[in-house]
C-alpha cells in the first residue's frame, strides 16, 4: 500500500506569541520548532498501517526551511522515505495540497493532522483530497482499515459520527486515534540509511493578505476572595452581585 | 461579475442551528456594503420546513436542494458549488461548526477559492470582505483578506449574532442537484449522541474545569457536582485527559477545545500556557487552586486558594443555595 503522511512544521506550544515590526507576522526569532502535534498521529498511523499491511511510506514536508532532523526522525519512527519540498514562497492549504499532490503519485491513503496549530486552519486535507479525487474525512478519532474499507469515527458537537467508505481515502487525524511512539536508538540508527531527499520547487501565489496581526487584550489582574472554604460565601457573592455571571 | 453572499444552513436532522442563524445574520449586515444580497442554502431532507423559518432571517432568497439523501461532505461540497453557479455568489459563509470546517475547505478546494477558516469578526471594504481570526489557538488575531473571489469563509459560533432587523423578503425556490455516484466513497452510517445529555464544553455557557489537582478519575465527581448545580459542561486540562481519567471531548486548550463562555471555573488547573490558551476570552474567570503562585491566577477574576477536595462541596453546596433562591 502506498502510504503518505504530511508534516508541517509549528513553533512549539510553549511559545510566546509576538508581533513582528511588519505589524502582520509573528516574530518568531526565538521560536522552538516542532512537527506539528497531530501530525505525530498521522505518522503513527500510517506507520501502524503499512506495519498491518505492507507497502510503504512516504513522509512529506512542505516549506522554506531546513526540516531534516525532524524527516529524521520520522524515518526513525517508521517511515520508509521522506522529502521535503523546499520553496521559498508564501503558502497556504492550496499551494502546498497542490505540491504534495504533484510528488506523491497515486497513494492509497494519506493521513495529515487535524489542524496546524500556529494557523488553526484545517484546510490542506480537503484540498488535497480533491486534487487527488478522493474523499476526505477529518477530525478522526478513531480508524479502522481492513480489505481497502475504513470504518472512522469523530466528534461532533454533543454526537461521535461514524463514517464509512472505501481506499482511496485521505484522513485528518485527531487526538485519541493512537498512542505515537518513540524511536529507540536501533530505529534511529536504522534511519540514517533511510532515502531523505530536498526538492526545490515554485508554489502557486498566495490567496490571502495577511492585513494586521494583534495580541489579545490583556486580562486585568483580578483578586484572591479567600482561602479555603470560608472564601465560598465570598465568591458566590461576587460571582452573582459584581459579575452577575450566574 | 459574481456578487452577494451565499450562506450554506446547517440542517442536522431537521434541526436548524444557531451558529448558522449567526452566520445568516452577520451575511444580512455585510450586504448592503459588499453588494449582492443574501442567499441561504438549505441541503437534503427537511430542507423546505426549515426554508420558511429562516428566510424572514436575513435571506433576500432561500435555496432548499434535494438529492442529498445521505451525508457526504463531497455531495454537499458540490451541491454547495452548484448553488453558488446558480446564483454567481463572490462569498461564501459557513458556520464553523465541525460539520462546517469539513465543509467550507471542500468547497474552497472546488472552486480553487481562498478559504478563511473560524472567522471571528468580518468587515466590507471596497466590496470585498476583511476577516480577522485567531491563529495560535487564540494567542493572536490576524486580519486578512483574500485577493480573489470567489471566497469561502466559517464564521465562528458564538461570536455573532443573528438577524434583528426587520423580516427580510426570504423568496423561497427549490433547486435540485443530481450527486454523482463517486460522491458516496465515504458517508456518514451514525451519529451516536455522546454520554447522556452532557453539554459540549465549546457551546456551553459556563464550563466547569478540572485538572491534575483533582486527584484522580473519582475526583471529578465533586466537578461533575457543580457542573449539574450550575448547567454547566465538564471541561478537563490535557493533563487529565493524558492520564485517562476524562475524554479528549473535555480537553481545553492548544490541542484541545477553544472556549469563551460567560463563566469558566479552573478547578486545580495550574494554568500552562497551552490550557491558557483555549480559555482566557471567557467573559469572568475564576481559579481554585491551592498553590496561591499558580499561573491560573494570573487571568482569573476571582480565585480561591484552597484545596479542592475542601472547596469544591462547599461552592456546590453555596451555588445550590443561591440559585434556589430565585
Ligand atoms: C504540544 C502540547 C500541547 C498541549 N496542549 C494542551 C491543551 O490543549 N490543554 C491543556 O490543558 N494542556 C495542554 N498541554 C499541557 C500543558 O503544558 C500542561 O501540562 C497541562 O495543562 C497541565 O495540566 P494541569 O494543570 O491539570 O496539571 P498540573 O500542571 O500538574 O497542575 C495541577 C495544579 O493543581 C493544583 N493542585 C494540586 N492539588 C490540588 C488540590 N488538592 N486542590 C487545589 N489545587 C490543587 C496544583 O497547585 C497545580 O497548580 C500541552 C502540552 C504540549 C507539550
Ligand atoms: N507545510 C506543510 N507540509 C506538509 N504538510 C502540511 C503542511 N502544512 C500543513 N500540512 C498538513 O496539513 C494538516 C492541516 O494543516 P492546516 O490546513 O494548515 O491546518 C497538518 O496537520 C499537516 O498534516
Amino acid at each position: 500500500m502506498n502510504i503518505v503522511c504530511c508534516l508541517a512544521r509549528v513553533p512549539d506550544t510553549t511559545t510566546r506569541i509576538a508581533v513582528a515590526a511588519d505589524g502582520r507576522n509573528p516574530d518568531l526569532a526565538n521560536a522552538q520548532w516542532i512537527i506539528n502535534p497531530y501530525d505525530e498521529y498521522a505518522l503513527e498511523a500510517a506507520v501502524q498501517l503499512r506495519e498491518a499491511v505492507g507497502g510503504e511510506v512516504c513522509a512529506v514536508h512542505v516549506g522554506p526551511v531546513d526540516f531534516q532532523k525532524d524527516l529524521r526522525a520520522a524515518l526513525a519512527k517508521g517511515a520508509d522515505k521522506a522529502v521535503q519540498l523546499q520553496t521559498d514562497s508564501p503558502l497556504g492549504p492550496h499551494s502546498i495540497a497542490a505540491l504534495i499532490a504533484a510528488q506523491c503519485g497515486k497513494p492509497d491513503v494519506v493521513f495529515l493532522g487535524k489542524q496546524s496549530v500556529d494557523g488553526d486552519v484545517g484546510g490542506t486535507g480537503a484540498f488535497l483530497a480533491h486534487l487527488l479525487g478522493v474523499p476526505v474525512i477529518s477530525r478522526v478519532s478513531h480508524l479502522n482499515i481492513q480489505d481497502g474499507r475504513f470504518t472512522a469515527q469523530r466528534e461532533i458537537e454533543g454526537a461521535v459520527e461514524t463514517i464509512e467508505g472505501s481506499l482511496p481515502a485521505v484522513f485528518t487525524l485527531d487526538k485519541g486515534v493512537n498512542e505515537p511512539r518513540r524511536a529507540g536508538l536501533k530505529e534511529i540508527m536504522a534511519a540514517k540509511k533511510k532515502p531523505l531527499d530536498v526538492l526545490k520547487v515554485a508554489a502557486l501565489p498566495a490567496r490571502l493578505e495577511a492585513l494586521k496581526l494583534e495580541l489579545p487584550q490583556a486580562r486585568k489582574s483580578g483578586r484572591i476572595v479567600g482561602t479555603g472554604a470560608a472564601a465560598v460565601a465570598e465568591l458566590v457573592r461576587v460571582l452573582r452581585d459584581e459579575a452577575k455571571a450566574i | 461579475m459574481a456578487h452577494g453572499i451565499l450562506v450554506v444552513l446547517e440542517n442536522r436532522g431537521g434541526v436548524l442551528k444557531h451558529a448558522s442563524l449567526a452566520a445568516l445574520g452577520e451575511a444580512a449586515r455585510l450586504a448592503p456594503a459588499v453588494g449582492g444580497g443574501v442567499t441561504a442554502l438549505l441541503l437534503g431532507p427537511g430542507a423546505e420546513a426549515l426554508a420558511e423559518d429562516a428566510g424572514p432571517r436575513g435571506a433576500d432568497r432561500v435555496l432548499t436542494m434535494q438529492g442529498i439523501e445521505r451525508w457526504s461532505t463531497e455531495a454537499a461540497a458540490n451541491a454547495v458549488v452548484a448553488a453558488l453557479r446558480s446564483v454567481d455568489a463572490a462569498f461564501v459563509f459557513v458556520s464553523a461548526t465541525t460539520q462546517g470546517r469539513d465543509l467550507a475547505p471542500a468547497v474552497a478546494a472546488r472552486l480553487d477559492a481562498a478559504y478563511l477558516a473560524d472567522c471571528t469578526q468580518l468587515s466590507a471594504h471596497a466590496g470585498t470582505l476583511h476577516a480577522q481570526r485567531p491563529v495560535y489557538a487564540g494567542k493572536a488575531m490576524l486580519s486578512t483578506r483574500p485577493m480573489a473571489e470567489p471566497a469561502v469563509f466559517s464564521l465562528r459560533p458564538g461570536a455573532f449574532d443573528a438577524w434583528s432587523g426587520p423580516a427580510t423578503a426570504g423568496t423561497v425556490s427549490a433547486l435540485h442537484h443530481t450527486p454523482a455516484a463517486t460522491d458516496f466513497s465515504a458517508v456518514v452510517t451514525a451519529i451516536a449522541a455522546a454520554s447522556s445529555g452532557a453539554k459540549d464544553v465549546a457551546e456551553a455557557d459556563i464550563v466547569v474545569s478540572g485538572g491534575r489537582g483533582l486527584g484522580s478519575a473519582e475526583g471529578f465527581k465533586a466537578l461533575e457536582d457543580l457542573a449539574a448545580v450550575l448547567g454547566a459542561a465538564v471541561g478537563a486540562s490535557r493533563a487529565v485527559v493524558d492520564l485517562g481519567w476524562r475524554p479528549h471531548s473535555e480537553q481545553v486548550g492548544q490541542t484541545g477545545k477553544v472556549v469563551a463562555p460567560k463563566l469558566y471555573i479552573a478547578c486545580g488547573i495550574s494554568g500552562a500556557i497551552q490550557h491558557l490558551a483555549g480559555m482566557t476570552t471567557s467573559k469572568v474567570i475564576v481559579a481554585i487552586n491551592k498553590d496561591a503562585e499558580a499561573p491560573i491566577f494570573k487571568v482569573a477574576d476571582y480565585g480561591i486558594v484552597g484545596d479542592v477536595a475542601e472547596v469544591l462541596p462547599a461552592l456546590t453546596a453555596a451555588l445550590r443555595q443561591a440559585l434556589a433562591q430565585r
